[in-house]
Protein backbone atom coordinates (compact mmCIF):
# COMPACT_ATOMS: atom_id res chain seq x y z
CA UNK A 1 0.00 0.00 0.00
CA UNK A 2 1.46 3.16 -0.43
CA UNK A 3 2.11 5.50 2.24
CA UNK A 4 0.51 8.97 2.29
CA UNK A 5 3.55 11.36 2.66
CA UNK A 6 1.57 14.56 2.62
CA UNK A 7 0.56 16.73 5.12
CA UNK A 8 -2.78 15.98 7.28
CA UNK A 9 -2.38 18.91 9.16
CA UNK A 10 -5.25 20.63 7.64
CA UNK A 11 -7.53 17.90 9.29
CA UNK A 12 -6.66 19.07 12.96
CA UNK A 13 -8.61 22.47 11.59
CA UNK A 14 -11.76 22.93 12.91
CA UNK A 15 -13.05 24.94 9.46
CA UNK A 16 -16.61 25.61 11.16
CA UNK A 17 -14.91 28.18 13.70
CA UNK A 18 -14.35 30.60 11.21
CA UNK A 19 -17.64 30.31 9.64
CA UNK A 20 -19.16 33.50 10.16
CA UNK A 21 -22.36 32.85 9.28
CA UNK A 22 -21.78 29.93 12.03
CA UNK A 23 -25.51 29.82 14.66
CA UNK A 24 -24.95 30.57 17.94
CA UNK A 25 -27.77 29.71 20.46
CA UNK A 26 -29.39 32.83 22.08
CA UNK A 27 -27.49 33.57 24.95
CA UNK A 28 -29.83 33.26 27.99
CA UNK A 29 -28.83 35.86 30.61
CA UNK A 30 -30.76 34.45 33.35
CA UNK A 31 -28.82 32.40 36.43
CA UNK A 32 -28.72 29.12 35.85
CA UNK A 33 -30.02 26.25 37.99
CA UNK A 34 -27.44 24.48 39.85
CA UNK A 35 -28.79 20.93 40.31
CA UNK A 36 -30.74 19.19 43.48
CA UNK A 37 -28.54 19.16 46.55
CA UNK A 38 -26.71 15.88 46.66
CA UNK A 39 -26.54 16.12 50.52
CA UNK A 40 -30.34 16.27 50.88
CA UNK A 41 -31.27 13.26 48.27
CA UNK A 42 -29.26 10.97 50.06
CA UNK A 43 -30.95 11.66 53.50
CA UNK A 44 -33.73 10.97 51.59
CA UNK A 45 -33.34 7.69 49.71
CA UNK A 46 -31.72 6.77 53.28
CA UNK A 47 -35.05 7.19 55.04
CA UNK A 48 -36.77 5.32 52.67
CA UNK A 49 -38.88 8.62 50.98
CA UNK A 50 -38.19 7.90 47.25
CA UNK A 51 -41.30 9.99 46.60
CA UNK A 52 -39.59 12.94 48.29
CA UNK A 53 -36.30 12.07 47.21
CA UNK A 54 -37.49 12.04 43.32
CA UNK A 55 -39.18 15.66 42.77
CA UNK A 56 -36.36 17.25 44.67
CA UNK A 57 -34.15 15.88 42.08
CA UNK A 58 -35.86 16.89 39.19
CA UNK A 59 -35.91 20.22 40.39
CA UNK A 60 -33.13 22.99 39.17
CA UNK A 61 -32.21 21.08 36.78
CA UNK A 62 -28.75 22.48 34.93
CA UNK A 63 -30.11 23.30 31.27
CA UNK A 64 -29.11 26.73 30.56
CA UNK A 65 -25.51 26.11 31.63
CA UNK A 66 -22.56 24.66 29.11
CA UNK A 67 -20.30 23.22 32.36
CA UNK A 68 -20.32 19.42 31.95
CA UNK A 69 -19.19 19.48 35.00
CA UNK A 70 -22.32 20.33 36.84
CA UNK A 71 -24.42 18.70 34.28
CA UNK A 72 -22.62 15.35 35.00
CA UNK A 73 -23.08 15.67 38.76
CA UNK A 74 -27.30 16.39 38.51
CA UNK A 75 -27.12 13.31 36.18
CA UNK A 76 -25.37 10.87 38.66
CA UNK A 77 -28.04 12.38 41.46
CA UNK A 78 -31.14 11.60 39.64
CA UNK A 79 -29.73 8.33 38.38
CA UNK A 80 -29.08 7.59 41.72
CA UNK A 81 -32.62 8.41 42.60
CA UNK A 82 -33.94 6.57 40.03
CA UNK A 83 -31.93 3.28 40.64
CA UNK A 84 -33.00 2.82 43.79
CA UNK A 85 -36.64 3.03 43.22
CA UNK A 86 -38.85 -0.53 43.73
CA UNK A 87 -40.50 -1.47 40.34
CA UNK A 88 -43.61 -0.95 41.70
CA UNK A 89 -43.53 2.61 42.98
CA UNK A 90 -42.30 3.43 39.32
CA UNK A 91 -45.81 4.30 37.86
CA UNK A 92 -47.35 6.23 40.90
CA UNK A 93 -44.13 8.58 40.54
CA UNK A 94 -44.47 9.37 36.72
CA UNK A 95 -47.82 9.93 37.39
CA UNK A 96 -47.33 12.68 39.95
CA UNK A 97 -45.29 14.69 37.49
CA UNK A 98 -47.13 17.23 35.48
CA UNK A 99 -45.86 18.19 31.56
CA UNK A 100 -42.85 19.49 32.09
CA UNK A 101 -41.61 17.21 34.58
CA UNK A 102 -42.45 14.25 32.38
CA UNK A 103 -40.22 16.19 29.69
CA UNK A 104 -37.44 16.31 31.69
CA UNK A 105 -37.38 12.51 33.20
CA UNK A 106 -37.20 11.72 29.63
CA UNK A 107 -34.70 13.80 29.34
CA UNK A 108 -32.15 11.83 31.87
CA UNK A 109 -33.62 8.36 31.14
CA UNK A 110 -32.03 8.91 27.84
CA UNK A 111 -29.25 10.81 29.20
CA UNK A 112 -29.23 7.82 31.47
CA UNK A 113 -29.00 5.13 28.77
CA UNK A 114 -25.85 7.30 27.11
CA UNK A 115 -23.80 5.26 30.03
CA UNK A 116 -24.86 2.09 30.87
CA UNK A 117 -23.93 0.00 34.27
CA UNK A 118 -24.34 -3.00 35.70
CA UNK A 119 -28.34 -3.02 35.78
CA UNK A 120 -29.18 0.62 35.55
CA UNK A 121 -30.49 -0.38 31.96
CA UNK A 122 -33.11 -2.74 33.30
CA UNK A 123 -34.44 0.09 35.98
CA UNK A 124 -34.56 2.59 33.24
CA UNK A 125 -35.97 0.88 30.33
CA UNK A 126 -39.10 0.27 33.09
CA UNK A 127 -38.92 3.91 33.42
CA UNK A 128 -38.83 4.89 29.81
CA UNK A 129 -42.24 2.28 29.20
CA UNK A 130 -44.29 4.08 31.98
CA UNK A 131 -42.74 7.86 31.35
CA UNK A 132 -43.41 7.09 27.47
CA UNK A 133 -47.20 6.08 28.89
CA UNK A 134 -47.59 9.64 30.02
CA UNK A 135 -46.02 11.39 27.49
CA UNK A 136 -46.25 9.48 24.36
CA UNK A 137 -43.94 10.18 21.34
CA UNK A 138 -44.11 14.29 21.45
CA UNK A 139 -41.60 14.10 25.14
CA UNK A 140 -38.88 11.49 23.25
CA UNK A 141 -39.52 13.82 20.11
CA UNK A 142 -38.65 16.90 23.05
CA UNK A 143 -35.65 14.99 23.72
CA UNK A 144 -34.59 14.77 20.29
CA UNK A 145 -35.11 18.98 19.87
CA UNK A 146 -34.06 20.41 22.88
CA UNK A 147 -31.17 23.05 22.59
CA UNK A 148 -31.02 22.85 26.17
CA UNK A 149 -30.02 19.39 27.55
CA UNK A 150 -29.91 18.31 30.65
CA UNK B 1 -64.41 13.05 2.77
CA UNK B 2 -62.79 12.23 -0.80
CA UNK B 3 -59.42 11.27 -1.75
CA UNK B 4 -57.98 10.39 -5.30
CA UNK B 5 -54.36 8.95 -5.59
CA UNK B 6 -51.86 10.48 -8.60
CA UNK B 7 -49.72 7.84 -8.05
CA UNK B 8 -46.89 6.56 -5.58
CA UNK B 9 -44.57 9.82 -5.59
CA UNK B 10 -44.78 11.98 -2.76
CA UNK B 11 -46.51 15.24 -3.18
CA UNK B 12 -44.21 18.31 -2.29
CA UNK B 13 -46.96 20.86 -2.42
CA UNK B 14 -50.55 21.83 -3.93
CA UNK B 15 -52.88 24.24 -4.91
CA UNK B 16 -56.18 24.83 -6.21
CA UNK B 17 -57.08 27.37 -9.10
CA UNK B 18 -60.40 29.78 -7.69
CA UNK B 19 -63.46 27.02 -8.76
CA UNK B 20 -60.95 24.28 -7.26
CA UNK B 21 -61.54 22.04 -10.71
CA UNK B 22 -58.04 22.33 -10.92
CA UNK B 23 -54.95 20.93 -8.83
CA UNK B 24 -51.19 22.11 -9.56
CA UNK B 25 -49.19 19.48 -7.31
CA UNK B 26 -45.69 18.60 -7.93
CA UNK B 27 -44.39 14.73 -7.59
CA UNK B 28 -41.12 15.75 -5.61
CA UNK B 29 -39.68 16.78 -9.04
CA UNK B 30 -38.74 19.65 -10.94
CA UNK B 31 -42.36 19.15 -12.89
CA UNK B 32 -45.78 20.67 -11.79
CA UNK B 33 -48.31 19.01 -13.24
CA UNK B 34 -51.97 20.39 -13.00
CA UNK B 35 -54.97 18.13 -13.25
CA UNK B 36 -58.56 19.16 -13.73
CA UNK B 37 -61.55 17.44 -12.39
CA UNK B 38 -64.03 15.49 -15.02
CA UNK B 39 -66.32 13.55 -13.15
CA UNK B 40 -65.17 11.51 -10.52
CA UNK B 41 -61.62 11.36 -11.66
CA UNK B 42 -58.85 14.10 -12.01
CA UNK B 43 -57.03 14.40 -15.96
CA UNK B 44 -53.75 15.41 -16.25
CA UNK B 45 -54.35 18.83 -18.75
CA UNK B 46 -50.91 20.79 -18.17
CA UNK B 47 -47.20 19.80 -17.08
CA UNK B 48 -44.91 23.24 -16.49
CA UNK B 49 -41.73 22.41 -17.00
CA UNK B 50 -38.96 25.04 -16.30
CA UNK B 51 -37.55 24.50 -13.07
CA UNK B 52 -34.06 22.44 -13.08
CA UNK B 53 -34.78 21.87 -9.62
CA UNK B 54 -36.80 20.30 -6.55
CA UNK B 55 -40.29 22.36 -6.39
CA UNK B 56 -40.66 23.37 -3.13
CA UNK B 57 -43.65 26.09 -3.35
CA UNK B 58 -46.80 26.42 -5.65
CA UNK B 59 -49.33 28.98 -5.00
CA UNK B 60 -52.01 29.72 -7.63
CA UNK B 61 -53.72 33.48 -7.09
CA UNK B 62 -57.21 33.12 -7.77
CA UNK B 63 -58.51 35.94 -9.10
CA UNK B 64 -55.59 36.64 -10.89
CA UNK B 65 -55.06 33.06 -12.14
CA UNK B 66 -51.47 33.41 -11.65
CA UNK B 67 -49.18 30.42 -10.46
CA UNK B 68 -45.88 30.95 -8.98
CA UNK B 69 -43.56 28.38 -8.67
CA UNK B 70 -40.35 27.63 -6.84
CA UNK B 71 -37.63 25.38 -6.54
CA UNK B 72 -34.35 24.49 -5.25
CA UNK B 73 -32.52 25.99 -8.18
CA UNK B 74 -33.24 29.38 -6.58
CA UNK B 75 -35.58 30.75 -9.06
CA UNK B 76 -38.60 31.29 -8.99
CA UNK B 77 -40.92 32.17 -12.02
CA UNK B 78 -45.01 33.49 -12.65
CA UNK B 79 -46.85 31.52 -14.35
CA UNK B 80 -49.75 33.43 -17.20
CA UNK B 81 -52.79 31.44 -18.66
CA UNK B 82 -52.16 32.83 -22.58
CA UNK B 83 -53.88 30.40 -25.16
CA UNK B 84 -54.96 27.33 -23.13
CA UNK B 85 -51.27 27.23 -22.45
CA UNK B 86 -48.71 28.33 -19.20
CA UNK B 87 -46.07 30.76 -20.06
CA UNK B 88 -43.58 31.22 -17.34
CA UNK B 89 -41.61 34.43 -16.49
CA UNK B 90 -38.80 34.80 -14.54
CA UNK B 91 -38.58 36.65 -11.33
CA UNK B 92 -35.36 38.15 -10.00
CA UNK B 93 -35.08 36.73 -6.52
CA UNK B 94 -31.42 37.39 -6.34
CA UNK B 95 -31.04 34.20 -3.43
CA UNK B 96 -27.91 32.14 -3.56
CA UNK B 97 -29.66 29.40 -1.92
CA UNK B 98 -32.17 27.00 -2.84
CA UNK B 99 -36.32 28.47 -2.42
CA UNK B 100 -38.49 26.90 0.27
CA UNK B 101 -41.55 28.35 0.29
CA UNK B 102 -44.06 30.89 -1.75
CA UNK B 103 -47.34 32.56 -1.36
CA UNK B 104 -49.35 35.33 -2.97
CA UNK B 105 -50.56 37.93 -0.81
CA UNK B 106 -54.15 38.27 0.00
CA UNK B 107 -54.35 41.35 -2.96
CA UNK B 108 -52.14 39.36 -5.86
CA UNK B 109 -50.00 42.24 -6.15
CA UNK B 110 -46.92 40.93 -4.55
CA UNK B 111 -45.72 37.28 -3.27
CA UNK B 112 -42.88 36.39 -0.65
CA UNK B 113 -40.52 34.08 -1.15
CA UNK B 114 -38.58 32.19 1.68
CA UNK B 115 -35.24 30.60 1.28
CA UNK B 116 -31.98 29.13 2.81
CA UNK B 117 -30.37 31.59 2.24
CA UNK B 118 -31.69 33.28 5.23
CA UNK B 119 -34.17 36.08 4.08
CA UNK B 120 -37.40 36.58 2.40
CA UNK B 121 -37.94 38.04 -0.71
CA UNK B 122 -40.81 40.35 -1.51
CA UNK B 123 -41.39 40.33 -5.28
CA UNK B 124 -43.75 42.24 -7.08
CA UNK B 125 -44.46 43.41 -10.63
CA UNK B 126 -42.85 46.96 -11.83
CA UNK B 127 -44.95 48.18 -15.14
CA UNK B 128 -42.71 50.44 -16.41
CA UNK B 129 -40.09 47.77 -17.29
CA UNK B 130 -42.21 45.13 -17.27
CA UNK B 131 -40.37 42.61 -15.25
CA UNK B 132 -40.78 41.16 -11.50
CA UNK B 133 -38.34 42.68 -8.93
CA UNK B 134 -37.96 41.86 -5.13
CA UNK B 135 -36.51 43.27 -2.15
CA UNK B 136 -34.71 41.26 0.53
CA UNK B 137 -35.86 41.07 4.66
CA UNK B 138 -32.83 39.89 6.15
CA UNK B 139 -33.29 41.50 9.49
CA UNK B 140 -32.44 39.10 12.30
CA UNK B 141 -33.15 35.79 10.46
CA UNK B 142 -30.34 33.42 11.13
CA UNK B 143 -31.16 30.85 9.39
CA UNK B 144 -33.89 28.63 6.52
CA UNK B 145 -36.87 30.30 6.10
CA UNK B 146 -39.35 27.63 6.22
CA UNK B 147 -42.62 28.95 5.88
CA UNK B 148 -44.83 32.30 5.41
CA UNK B 149 -48.38 33.57 5.97
CA UNK B 150 -49.48 36.69 4.79
CA UNK B 151 -51.77 39.03 7.23
CA UNK B 152 -55.26 40.12 6.09
CA UNK B 153 -54.29 43.53 5.64
CA UNK B 154 -52.07 42.88 2.44
CA UNK B 155 -48.75 45.05 4.45
CA UNK B 156 -48.23 42.06 7.57
CA UNK B 157 -45.83 39.10 6.83
CA UNK B 158 -45.02 36.12 9.28
CA UNK B 159 -42.17 33.86 8.68
CA UNK B 160 -40.94 30.76 10.39
CA UNK B 161 -37.82 29.99 10.58
CA UNK B 162 -35.64 27.18 11.31
CA UNK B 163 -33.29 29.25 13.95
CA UNK B 164 -36.45 28.54 16.05
CA UNK B 165 -38.01 31.45 15.82
CA UNK B 166 -41.19 32.78 14.60
CA UNK B 167 -41.33 36.77 13.75
CA UNK B 168 -43.93 39.16 11.92
CA UNK B 169 -42.39 41.56 9.64
CA UNK B 170 -43.81 44.37 7.47
CA UNK B 171 -43.51 43.50 3.76
CA UNK B 172 -44.83 47.09 2.81
CA UNK B 173 -43.86 48.59 -0.66
CA UNK B 174 -44.67 52.11 -1.37
CA UNK B 175 -44.16 51.74 -4.53
CA UNK B 176 -47.41 49.59 -5.18
CA UNK B 177 -49.53 50.65 -2.41
CA UNK B 178 -50.75 53.12 0.02
CA UNK B 179 -49.75 53.51 3.66
CA UNK B 180 -50.85 51.27 5.41
CA UNK B 181 -53.14 52.18 9.05
CA UNK B 182 -52.17 50.34 12.63
CA UNK B 183 -52.62 47.26 13.55
CA UNK B 184 -52.89 44.97 17.04
CA UNK B 185 -49.13 44.39 16.08
CA UNK B 186 -48.01 47.91 15.70
CA UNK B 187 -48.03 50.97 13.86
CA UNK B 188 -44.94 51.97 12.59
CA UNK B 189 -44.71 49.89 9.42
CA UNK B 190 -41.44 50.45 7.29
CA UNK B 191 -40.23 47.66 5.06
CA UNK B 192 -38.58 44.94 6.69
CA UNK B 193 -39.60 46.38 10.24
CA UNK B 194 -39.83 43.16 12.79
CA UNK B 195 -43.27 43.19 14.49
CA UNK B 196 -42.29 40.55 16.35
CA UNK B 197 -40.08 38.15 17.25
CA UNK B 198 -40.88 34.72 19.47
CA UNK B 199 -38.67 33.71 22.20
CA UNK B 200 -36.92 29.96 21.37
CA UNK B 201 -39.56 27.67 20.26
CA UNK B 202 -37.71 24.82 21.14
CA UNK B 203 -38.06 23.56 17.75
CA UNK B 204 -37.67 24.24 13.88
CA UNK B 205 -40.73 26.45 13.00
CA UNK B 206 -42.35 23.99 9.86
CA UNK B 207 -45.66 26.14 9.43
CA UNK B 208 -47.62 29.66 10.60
CA UNK B 209 -50.82 31.07 9.88
CA UNK B 210 -52.46 34.31 11.13
CA UNK B 211 -56.26 33.91 12.09
CA UNK B 212 -58.91 35.32 10.17
CA UNK B 213 -58.89 38.95 11.61
CA UNK B 214 -54.84 38.90 11.94
CA UNK B 215 -54.85 39.22 15.48
CA UNK B 216 -53.41 36.02 16.21
CA UNK B 217 -50.76 34.11 14.61
CA UNK B 218 -50.55 30.38 15.03
CA UNK B 219 -47.41 27.92 14.40
CA UNK B 220 -46.24 24.25 15.04
CA UNK B 221 -42.89 23.75 15.76
CA UNK B 222 -40.72 20.59 15.59
CA UNK B 223 -40.89 19.99 19.06
CA UNK B 224 -44.30 18.21 18.53
CA UNK B 225 -45.87 21.82 20.12
CA UNK B 226 -48.29 23.88 18.80
CA UNK B 227 -48.14 28.30 19.81
CA UNK B 228 -50.46 30.94 19.62
CA UNK B 229 -49.33 34.96 19.98
CA UNK B 230 -52.22 36.80 20.84
CA UNK B 231 -51.02 40.43 19.68
CA UNK B 232 -54.51 41.75 21.59
CA UNK B 233 -53.38 40.68 25.19
CA UNK B 234 -49.35 42.14 24.68
CA UNK B 235 -48.42 39.50 22.02
CA UNK B 236 -48.35 36.99 24.73
CA UNK B 237 -47.23 32.93 23.43
CA UNK B 238 -49.24 30.15 24.65
CA UNK B 239 -47.80 26.85 23.73
CA UNK B 240 -48.98 23.29 23.82
CA UNK B 241 -46.68 20.55 23.39
CA UNK B 242 -48.42 17.38 22.43
CA UNK B 243 -47.61 13.66 23.03
CA UNK B 244 -47.72 12.89 19.44
CA UNK B 245 -44.93 13.35 16.51
CA UNK B 246 -44.88 16.69 15.18
CA UNK B 247 -47.23 18.73 13.14
CA UNK B 248 -45.71 20.02 9.99
CA UNK B 249 -48.93 22.11 8.63
CA UNK B 250 -51.56 24.13 10.40
CA UNK B 251 -54.20 26.19 9.22
CA UNK B 252 -56.89 28.24 10.89
CA UNK B 253 -60.21 27.30 9.81
CA UNK B 254 -62.51 29.95 12.16
CA UNK B 255 -61.45 32.76 14.55
CA UNK B 256 -61.20 30.16 17.30
CA UNK B 257 -60.47 26.73 15.43
CA UNK B 258 -57.04 25.65 14.17
CA UNK B 259 -56.24 22.35 11.69
CA UNK B 260 -52.91 21.04 12.40
CA UNK B 261 -51.47 18.14 10.63
CA UNK B 262 -48.03 16.07 10.48
CA UNK B 263 -45.82 12.98 10.81
CA UNK B 264 -49.26 11.02 12.60
CA UNK B 265 -51.01 10.98 9.45
CA UNK B 266 -53.80 12.72 10.10
CA UNK B 267 -55.30 16.40 10.62
CA UNK B 268 -55.92 17.38 14.52
CA UNK B 269 -58.62 20.15 15.63
CA UNK B 270 -57.20 22.99 18.34
CA UNK B 271 -59.07 26.11 19.68
CA UNK B 272 -57.45 28.79 21.38
CA UNK B 273 -59.77 31.18 23.13
CA UNK B 274 -57.45 33.37 25.02
CA UNK B 275 -54.30 32.82 26.74
CA UNK B 276 -53.03 30.17 28.25
CA UNK B 277 -56.23 28.60 27.06
CA UNK B 278 -54.60 26.48 23.93
CA UNK B 279 -56.57 23.01 24.11
CA UNK B 280 -56.66 19.77 22.03
CA UNK B 281 -60.07 19.40 20.78
CA UNK B 282 -59.66 16.30 18.34
CA UNK B 283 -58.54 14.05 15.59
CA UNK B 284 -60.47 14.60 12.60
CA UNK B 285 -59.95 11.43 10.34
CA UNK B 286 -62.23 8.63 11.41
CA UNK B 287 -60.21 5.33 11.21
CA UNK B 288 -61.31 2.70 8.74
CA UNK B 289 -63.71 0.23 10.78
CA UNK B 290 -61.93 -2.79 9.20
CA UNK B 291 -63.50 -6.00 9.77
CA UNK B 292 -61.50 -8.58 11.03
CA UNK B 293 -62.35 -12.13 10.20
CA UNK B 294 -62.73 -14.70 12.59
CA UNK B 295 -59.16 -16.05 12.92
CA UNK B 296 -58.96 -19.61 14.37
CA UNK B 297 -56.12 -20.06 17.01
CA UNK B 298 -54.07 -22.15 15.33
CA UNK B 299 -53.71 -19.13 12.70
CA UNK B 300 -53.62 -16.51 15.56
CA UNK B 301 -50.27 -18.56 16.96
CA UNK B 302 -49.29 -19.21 13.66
CA UNK B 303 -49.08 -15.23 12.87
CA UNK B 304 -47.33 -14.24 15.93
CA UNK B 305 -44.76 -17.29 15.59
CA UNK B 306 -44.03 -16.47 11.74
CA UNK B 307 -44.69 -12.01 12.02
CA UNK B 308 -44.60 -11.43 15.91
CA UNK B 309 -48.06 -9.79 15.52
CA UNK B 310 -51.71 -10.66 14.91
CA UNK B 311 -52.37 -8.23 13.23
CA UNK B 312 -53.29 -9.02 9.47
CA UNK B 313 -53.62 -5.30 8.12
CA UNK B 314 -50.40 -3.42 6.52
CA UNK B 315 -52.38 -0.15 6.81
CA UNK B 316 -52.77 2.85 8.96
CA UNK B 317 -56.03 3.41 10.47
CA UNK B 318 -56.54 6.74 8.39
CA UNK B 319 -56.90 8.23 5.27
CA UNK B 320 -53.05 9.11 4.61
CA UNK B 321 -50.82 6.24 4.35
CA UNK B 322 -47.90 8.30 4.94
CA UNK B 323 -46.63 12.14 6.53
CA UNK B 324 -48.65 14.65 5.32
CA UNK B 325 -46.82 18.02 4.21
CA UNK B 326 -49.07 20.70 3.75
CA UNK B 327 -53.02 21.48 3.85
CA UNK B 328 -55.23 24.20 1.74
CA UNK B 329 -58.24 25.51 2.07
CA UNK B 330 -60.20 24.15 -0.49
CA UNK B 331 -63.95 26.39 0.31
CA UNK B 332 -65.37 28.83 2.73
CA UNK B 333 -62.88 31.64 3.73
CA UNK B 334 -60.27 31.53 6.60
CA UNK B 335 -63.16 32.49 9.06
CA UNK B 336 -64.80 29.71 8.07
CA UNK B 337 -63.79 26.84 6.50
CA UNK B 338 -65.95 24.22 5.10
CA UNK B 339 -63.45 22.40 3.54
CA UNK B 340 -59.88 21.51 3.34
CA UNK B 341 -56.95 19.75 1.41
CA UNK B 342 -54.06 17.87 2.71
CA UNK B 343 -51.35 16.33 0.79
CA UNK B 344 -48.75 14.32 2.02
CA UNK B 345 -45.84 11.58 1.44
CA UNK B 346 -47.95 9.00 -0.10
CA UNK B 347 -49.25 11.04 -3.47
CA UNK B 348 -52.85 11.26 -2.39
CA UNK B 349 -54.60 14.71 -1.69
CA UNK B 350 -57.27 14.01 0.68
CA UNK B 351 -60.28 16.50 1.13
CA UNK B 352 -61.81 17.09 4.43
CA UNK B 353 -65.01 18.10 5.16
CA UNK B 354 -64.72 20.79 8.12
CA UNK B 355 -67.46 19.24 10.56
CA UNK B 356 -69.82 22.07 12.23
CA UNK B 357 -68.81 22.20 15.91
Amino acid sequence: MAKNTLSSRFRKLDIDEFDENKFVDDHDEAVDNQGPDGAEIDNLIRQGDMMTAFHIALRNPPVITKNPAIKERALAIVLRVLTSFKSSDIEPAVKSLDRSGVDLLMKYIYRGFEKPSDNSSAILLQWHEKAFAVGGLGSIVRVLTARKTV
Amino acid sequence: MSLYSFGLEPLSCHAWNKDRTQIAVSPNSSVVIIYEKKGNEWAKIHELTEHSGRITGIDWAPDSNRIVTCASDRNAYVWTLKDKVWKPTLVLVRINRAATFVKWSPLENKFALGSGARLISVCYFEKENDWWLSKHIKKSIRSTVMCLDWHPNNILLAAGSSDFHCRIFSAYIKEIEDKPGPTAWGAKMPFGEMLLETKDCGGWVHSVSFSPSGDHLAWVAHNSSISVADATQGKEMTQLTTDRLPLVSVLYVSPTEMVAAGHDCCPFQFSYKGPGSLKFVKKLDIPKQTSRGSMSAMQHFRNLDKKATDDESNELGCLHQNSITQLCIVSGTKAHVDKYSSVGLDGTPVTFNMAPS
